[in-house]
């Protein structure tokens, strides 16, 4: 399916969100926080989250910051 | 009294910004030299989550680098042009950086990078609602600020002048009005100094505290410039509570005027 991720046009046939996770070789450890569709979407939910054609996908990490 | 920011003490003044340092190495050097103890920090997407298929690379250095440094985060909003998004960010930010603290920026425009106090305002209600500990930047605004406060603020972090321009203290005047009239609210001068002597007279003034970024990042030495703010915040907190004298408009001789030699009166 076709989603956007972090601004991107990308394809995916993954079915969750914690399974794109999972393909773009994050860990379930991996210091990342995720949201969907401009909403928040907490590592508790995204195994449970069925990912949609269309989804917008950011998915973000510690950065340096002011 | 130790200043405190939602009831956790903080022993330095100097509230220090993670980006634009010229290498990890002199950032860690520069946070040690300032004795900071909170510093900023940000989310953002990462270039290789752009395109599926290739390796995740993370922000695992830049992490291990901050947890290094054993400092209370701050984790910002920056760029945030919408309540919405600064809302979500703040959500992101608190579970990957498993704090309640977030140094709320709700952004008006790319010239000024001036806050939008009205969605600051918004944002913060939400935020404060859920939880969150916030820090918002705004300005001088008084009428911003009761509002800011009334939705559940117990921090105030005004302007400067725009962040990255090191231009001091643009409005001493309404920085002085907002101290008067918040005597009791801790306030941080965030954005737009530049030296050491701009962060002195916002401590002078009484301001509890100073964030700053660039004016460390981007100094020649970054080290060697993050203890001269820590210097400088340290002597303009010691001279507001020493009590500065009035300026006047004419001479007053310091050396005893009686006992003159060849004195005469005229």
């Amino acid at each position: 399916m076709n989603i956007r991720l972090n601004g991107a046009d990308a394809e995916t046939d993954a079915k969750t969100l914690a399974g794109l996770c999972d393909q773009l070789g994050y860990d379930s450890d991996a210091k990342i926080a995720t949201a969907v569709n401009g909403e928040f979407m907490a590592k508790m939910q995204r195994a449970n989250y069925q990912l949609a054609n269309g989804d917008d996908i950011e998915i973000v990490a510690p950065r340096q910051g002011g | 009294m130790m200043l405190e920011f939602y009831g956790q003490k903080v022993q330095s003044r100097l509230l220090m910004g993670t980006a634009l340092y010229p290498s990890p190495d002199i950032l860690q050097k520069a946070v040690k030299a300032s004795h900071a103890d909170i510093v900023t920090i940000s989310v953002r997407r990462e270039a290789a989550t752009t395109q599926l298929g290739q390796s995740a690379q993370s922000g695992e250095g830049f992490w291990e680098l901050i947890r290094e440094l054993n400092v209370r985060l701050l984790p910002n909003t920056a760029g945030c042009k919408s309540v919405k998004e600064a809302v979500t960010t703040a959500k992101m930010a608190r579970e990957l950086f498993e704090t309640n603290w977030i140094k709320l920026e709700v952004i008006a425009n790319d010239d000024m990078l001036q806050p939008d106090l009205f969605g600051l305002v918004e944002a913060a209600k939400i935020l404060c609602d859920d939880g969150f500990d916030v820090f918002p930047y705004t300005t001088e605004d008084l009428g911003a600020a009761e509002r800011l406060l009334e939705v559940g603020c117990k921090v105030l972090m005004p302007w400067g002048a725009p962040i990255g321009s090191a231009r001091g203290l643009n409005n001493p005047f309404a920085l002085e009005s907002m101290r008067a009239y918040f005597p009791d609210i801790p306030l941080v001068v965030d954005a737009g100094v530049g030296a050491p002597s701009h962060a002195a007279k916002a401590m002078e003034m009484g301001y509890d505290a100073v964030l700053l970024n660039t004016a460390i990042a981007k100094a020649g030495d970054p080290v060697y410039m993050a203890e001269a703010f820590a210097g400088a915040i340290a002597a303009g907190r010691s001279a507001y509570k020493a009590g500065v004298m009035e300026p006047r408009n004419m001479a007053s001789p310091s050396t005893p005027v009686a006992g003159t030699p060849f004195f005469k009166l005229d």
